[in-house]
């Protein structure tokens, strides 16, 4: 009996101290990680590397949740928002319809959705022209290679991952009218996704007809492309993160996708936060291309300079890149 | 003569394993530093203390007790229909078509209608590895894993394809609509005066869960068909020397096997999402086995394991709320130990247990 009521003291005692921490951190900036996980080495974990350095630089703390179920997104979106988180952060376009019914019922709080879309009065929408930044690695692998034919490996079919496709395809055609895009996606599931060595099985399948210059758009996947690629001695481009260092001599370059930007903003901007759909692009840094000491003997100036000029055209207009999704279709092959 | 008494075999044996288990979790939480008596506390309160955490553990248990009652109506017929993720993934394909198909009045005329699309894409899933079993000697564990990846492909096709609702980027359909909405336990219990979470999911499925455990009961235990299934299941040559088709038998067990793990869309897709979408059984078609392997493939230890599993599910990720420096692995791991020693280290606690009361039997006796 004694030690029942000694268990249940010390429960009552830790769970006043957690009522505590939750009113007394209240404001704190929140962000919740997609059932991919917080260490993707891609799309989530740029999001936490913003979210971290908004944390170093500016002393805060914040508080992230990973999920681990559907049924958990509105879950972990509430509670968030009753212990008075604000903003809060999510990172893919699974949260829409979660966000859609929580937001109308926080009106005070603010909601960050990257790569989602939602029309609300207190919700902002990260969208990114992931197009541009494919474009630019699309010129990068036209100029690299040397069999006019090149490849692109994608993650899960989806027009997301199409829009990468169509982007890049539009790049190597700009340096190269009459050049060859293999095109292959990982497959229909979301375990297109994490699927390093069917990654690796199309890289070489692709090789076998030619390219020697792999782009993979398709997240954990990506990471078997990059290693076939490497010890088949072609070159590859990375995504999302810069993983030009995984293996320094092989990754051309990485198209970026600044998540962490947009969340550093977002976290930054805290309360003050702005709504509506913000765009992040080649214009805004939100998109870009990596160079760094572990590309820098590949990525030589001539690609450079195309790639800069490809992306100086994109900033003032003069270069339009078609966005698949404006109209689910793709104006070359 | 019972070896143990009543109590001792439903009772106490599962609670010194409920508490070896805590025990090893707490041994592990100890090892990275952590509180084990506070992981316990969380994750029973995260799990039971309050009505939105009830409601969300009567979701999860909703779903591991339609697929633990898929798991054992197959297994009485000793068929291992470990295909169930795919069952109710096509389920979900067969409620969605009919939700989508009529603008429906109200939910009680939905509902029906629903069921019979979940069971019957459910059961066809089934029924082609049957067929296979029955006929062609095609081994049932092989035939319907492969066919877990085929519905997985075919439910992608579909949400990419004429599924798809056009005005979003996500593949998923459009929502059923509000005639389509299953009432919340919020819903069905405010008419009383209850106040329930209106945030948790918990809805009507959770009652269809407990009559379709009964109707199991029924079938295996008060029907000529579940005698068949159950002489099946022990003897398929004297079943075959009694004149039971082996044929019949194995199809009928799968159908109706594959049926029940179709209704899970009736919880999450009809009930929860109200729309479909790709990635909604989660595995619950696997943990279906365990959960039938601890309720020992009876209808009422299913549900009393659906709703362990479902208080795991839901007091895990309350861990991760009020323990951060616990991760998403570590409940993962906090989770496989419990299920260990509930489950497969039964017989562990259970054999020197039932010694033990021989044993205080016997010198009672001799006394």
């Amino acid at each position: 009996m004694k030690l029942i009521k000694t268990l249940l003291g010390a429960a009552a005692i830790v769970a006043a101290a957690s009522t505590a921490f939750a009113e007394g951190h209240g404001a704190n900036p929140a962000i919740i990680f997609d059932l991919g996980g917080k260490f993707d080495k891609s799309f989530n974990e740029a999001a936490f590397t913003g979210a971290q350095r908004w944390a170093e630089e500016t002393g805060g703390e914040f508080r992230e949740i990973e999920l681990s179920s559907e049924a958990q997104r509105e879950q972990a979106l509430r509670r968030f928002a009753e212990q008075g988180a604000n903003p809060i952060v999510m990172t893919g376009f699974a949260f829409s319809s979660a966000l859609e019914t929580v937001a109308p019922d926080f009106p005070d709080t603010k909601f960050v959705i990257v790569d989602g879309y939602v029309d609300a009065p207190n919700v902002r929408v990260v969208a990114f022209s992931e197009h541009e930044g494919s474009y630019l690695v699309g010129v990068a692998a036209a100029m690299a290679s040397e069999s006019d034919v090149v490849g692109f490996v994608g993650g899960m079919d989806i027009p997301l991952i199409r829009k990468f496709a169509c982007g890049y395809v539009q790049g190597v055609k700009s340096v190269n009218p009459d050049a060859t895009v293999i095109q292959n996606m990982t497959g229909t599931t979301p375990a297109a996704w994490n699927d390093p060595v069917k990654g690796g099985e199309l890289t070489r399948a692709q090789i076998a007809q030619g390219a020697d210059v792999v782009y993979a758009a398709a997240g954990g996947t990506g990471v078997g492309v990059l290693q076939t690629a490497a010890d088949e001695g072609i070159f590859s481009v990375g995504v999302d993160s810069n993983q030009n260092y995984l293996h320094p001599g092989s990754v051309l370059t990485s198209m970026l996708k600044r998540v962490d930007n947009a969340v550093y903003e977002a976290f930054t901007e805290g309360t003050m936060l702005s709504t509506g759909v913000v765009v992040m692009d080649t214009s805004t840094g939100g998109i870009d291309y990596a160079v760094d000491e572990y590309n820098a003997d590949v990525f030589t100036d001539e690609i450079a300079a195309a790639v800069e000029a490809a992306k100086a055209g994109i900033i003032d207009g003069s270069i339009v890149v078609h966005n698949y999704e404006s109209d689910n279709s793709c104006p070359v092959e | 003569m019972d070896k143990m008494p009543r109590w001792a075999d439903v009772i106490l044996v599962p609670l010194i394993n409920i508490s070896l288990a805590f025990i090893a979790a707490g041994l592990v939480v100890m090892a990275i530093g952590q509180n084990p008596l506070d992981m316990m506390y969380y994750m029973v309160k995260g799990a039971l203390g309050s009505s939105s955490g009830i409601g969300y553990t009567m979701y999860y248990a909703t779903n591991f007790i339609f697929t633990g009652l898929a798991f054992a109506v197959a297994m009485h017929a000793k068929l291992f229909n470990i295909g169930g993720e795919g069952q109710a993934i096509m389920g979900g394909v067969g409620a969605a078509i009919v939700l989508l198909a009529v603008p429906w009045p109200h939910w009680t005329l939905a509902l029906p209608f629903a069921i019979l699309g979940a069971a019957a894409l459910g059961a066809a899933w089934a029924a082609i590895p049957a067929y296979l079993q029955a006929k062609r000697g095609s081994h049932i564990v092989i035939t319907t894993i492969m066919f877990n990846f085929i519905a997985a492909a075919i439910i992608g096709f579909l949400l990419n394809g004429w599924m798809k609702d056009p005005t979003t980027q996500n593949a998923e359909t459009r929502n059923f609509g509000e005639g389509a909405h299953l009432p919340t336990f919020h819903e069905m219990l405010a008419p009383f005066g209850i106040e329930f979470s209106k945030s948790a999911p918990a809805n009507f499925s959770f009652i269809l869960a407990l009559v379709c455990a009964f109707l199991v009961w029924i079938l295996i235990w008060k029907t000529r068909l579940g005698y068949q299934i159950r002489a099946f299941g022990w003897s398929p040559s004297a079943t075959a020397y009694a004149g039971i088709s082996s044929v019949r038998v194995t199809i009928i067990a799968m159908l109706i096997s594959g049926g029940l793990a179709g209704l899970l869309a009736i919880n999450v897709v009809m009930g929860e999402q109200e729309r479909l979408i790709k990635e909604f059984v989660e595995g619950a078609g696997f943990m279906g086995i365990a959960v039938a392997l601890m309720g020992r493939n009876h209808p009422f230890g299913i549900v009393l394991a659906g709703l362990l599993f479902g208080m795991l599910n839901q007091g895990g990720f309350e861990l991760l709320w009020e323990m951060p420096d616990i991760s998403r692995e570590m409940v993962l791991v906090i989770q496989a130990l419990i299920i260990i020693f509930t489950g497969a280290l039964d017989r562990m606690t259970r054999d020197p247990l039932e010694k033990l009361f021989i044993m205080m039997r016997n010198r009672r006796e001799a006394a």
